[in-house]
């Protein structure tokens, strides 16, 4: 049976795994205690249970569970991470490499860098997404602290040449931050292979609840500190105060491990409905996949259905909750800034789709999901004037179109 | 965001899609908006010798909210003349649809679209082209 509608934005948000529901429950009414209490038992529970989480957290990604700061996601362990580190090591330079295709949690910490008097290089992408290594060499300078670059982007799941980035880093003596919020529980990321000195993740992408993450500090080879960005009782070792998140950190942990545990699994499954999808939805002229194909997450597409507009697309595709490059509701009605980076023009990346499949999503869904979307770009090209100019050879960059 | 019913009723039953013979003298064409924009609207005026407006269609891309405010449009071009049809106001399409404010310029749109397919017609047909004021964008 299936039941309308479809979950397909998993990138903005998944649903909690129950097991991880279960796992967390006891932590609101029976164990309750503060993490930080060392004078009873309730206390003693909670450290415990946080404890546990660490583990947890530490075997996916591969490091020390002394290495794990709990934040509260992964936009403040962005902020946390480039902030803390401009500080930290204020006395060595001020200079952060990032790119352009970058989360707004991570572009807005940069420009607020900036204001503090820092600077920053925005790299820009090739049409598949990915960065140059050799413009990331070449925008080094000797007050450079910090690359901050994404593991895998959140709009077309493009994933970076981590290895490549932290070698380069790592040559040069400075600190190589990963965004990893999309990657994190989805592929296998390994800290130590991967050559990451901090790494932010959330829980609500990988089954886990919200208002949860972490940040990982590497303590060393080198041994990394941030400054602390929030005053208080000096939790997390002095680099994240305020009383832990106990029951949203053992889901954290467990959506970890459950992450660990069937990855593989879920990744053989999950790709191949998601390739299907794409093979299906790219049977439909003048459709285009964005982004790097083979540098890509397993279980994200993103389509332009050229000459419909995405949010109009949306609302024919009611029965399917996805996301749209058009941003045509915000008052800019600037599209995706992410499309435009990878050299989309502006109509292309008004009419993407964006599918985020998931552990829970069903070969059914994904039938449903084809048909809905075929259907309703029929649809909407049957009331198109561009795909009729299109149809009639009409060359629409031809036009002299009115700007508003 | 949610859609007013009447948005959504104009998006699944959309009035008066379709294409008129542009070459026509009797047909006057508005093709307003710009892809890049995300929004491009073809409206399409049929006029009789009495200066009526006997058939109108649409095509749109774009967003709901546009796609409502041009079948809404058409529906509202057809039987009237062509002066009463230079009175229709973006506000009123507002108003009807019950568009909220990041939609009005749908409105703005459609409105535009129907004083340039009149000019089209005017022009066709010798009359000067009317002034349009731009004062929306």
């Amino acid at each position: 049976m299936l039941t309308l509608p479809i979950y397909l934005d998993n990138n903005a948000t998944t649903p909690l795994d129950p097991r991880v529901l279960e796992t967390m429950i006891p932590y609101f009414t029976q164990k309750f205690g503060n993490a930080a209490s060392r004078n009873h038992a309730f206390g003693w529970h909670a450290e415990e249970a946080v404890d546990y989480a660490r583990e947890q957290i530490a075997a996916l990604i591969n490091c020390s569970p002394k290495e794990i700061i709990f934040t509260s996601g992964a936009t403040e362990s962005d902020n946390l991470a480039i902030k803390g580190v401009f500080e930290m090591y204020a006395s060595k330079g001020n200079h952060i490499i990032t790119a352009t295709t970058e989360h707004k949690a991570v572009l807005d910490t940069c420009k607020h860098i900036e204001k503090l008097g820092g600077k920053v290089t925005y790299l820009p992408v090739n049409a598949e997404g990915l960065i140059d290594l050799k413009q990331l060499e070449e925008a080094i300078t000797d007050k450079t602290i910090l690359i901050s670059i994404m593991y895998a982007n959140n709009e077309v799941g493009v994933i970076q040449p981590i290895c490549e980035i932290s070698a380069l880093a790592k040559k040069r003596g400075i600190l190589f931050f990963t965004d990893a919020t999309q990657a994190v529980g989805k592929i296998p990321v390994d800290v130590e292979a991967d050559g990451i000195d901090l790494m932010a993740f959330s829980a609500h992408k990988m089954y886990g609840p919200k208002g949860v993450g972490a940040l990982y500090v590497r303590r060393k080879n080198p041994r990394v500190k941030v400054t602390a960005q929030m005053d208080g009782g000096g939790h997390e070792r002095g680099m994240r105060s305020g009383t832990l998140n106990v029951p949203g950190i053992v889901g954290l942990g467990k959506a970890c491990e459950l992450a660990r545990q069937e990855m593989e699994a879920d990744t053989a499954r999950i790709s191949a409905m998601r390739d299907r999808l794409e093979r299906e939805l790219l049977t439909i002229e003048e459709s285009y996949v964005n982004g790097s194909r083979e540098h890509r997450l397993p279980h994200v597409s993103n389509i332009s259905f050229k000459y419909v507009e995405g949010e109009g697309l949306m609302m024919g595709v009611k029965d399917l909750a996805v996301s749209s490059g058009s941003a045509c509701t915000s008052a800019s009605l600037e599209p995706s800034y992410v499309l435009k980076a990878l050299g989309l023009s502006d109509d292309l990346a008004h009419s993407s789709l964006r599918f985020g499949l998931s552990r829970f999503t069903t070969d059914e869904e994904v039938d449903f999901a084809i048909n809905h979307v075929k259907e309703a770009v029929a649809k909407l090209r049957e009331m198109s004037p561009l795909w009729e100019m299109f149809k009639e050879g009409i060359d629409l960059n031809s036009i002299e179109w009115a700007e508003h | 965001m949610a859609y007013s019913d009447k948005v959504i009723d104009h998006y699944n039953n959309p009035r008066n899609v379709g294409t008129l013979d542009k070459a026509k003298n009797n047909v006057g064409t508005g093709l307003v908006g710009a892809p890049e924009c995300g929004d491009v609207m073809r409206l399409q005026i049929e006029v009789d010798e009495n200066q009526v407006i006997t058939d109108a269609k649409f095509k749109t891309f774009g967003c709901g909210s546009a796609i409502a405010s041009s079948s809404l449009a058409t529906e509202w071009l057809k039987g009237k003349t062509v002066d009463e049809a230079l009175a229709i106001d973006n506000m009123d399409i507002v108003e009807e649809l019950a568009l909220p404010p990041v939609k009005i310029h749908c409105s703005v749109l459609a409105e535009d679209a129907i004083k340039s397919a009149i000019n089209d017609y005017r022009v066709k047909n010798g009359l000067p082209a009317l002034e349009l004021p731009k004062s929306h964008h």
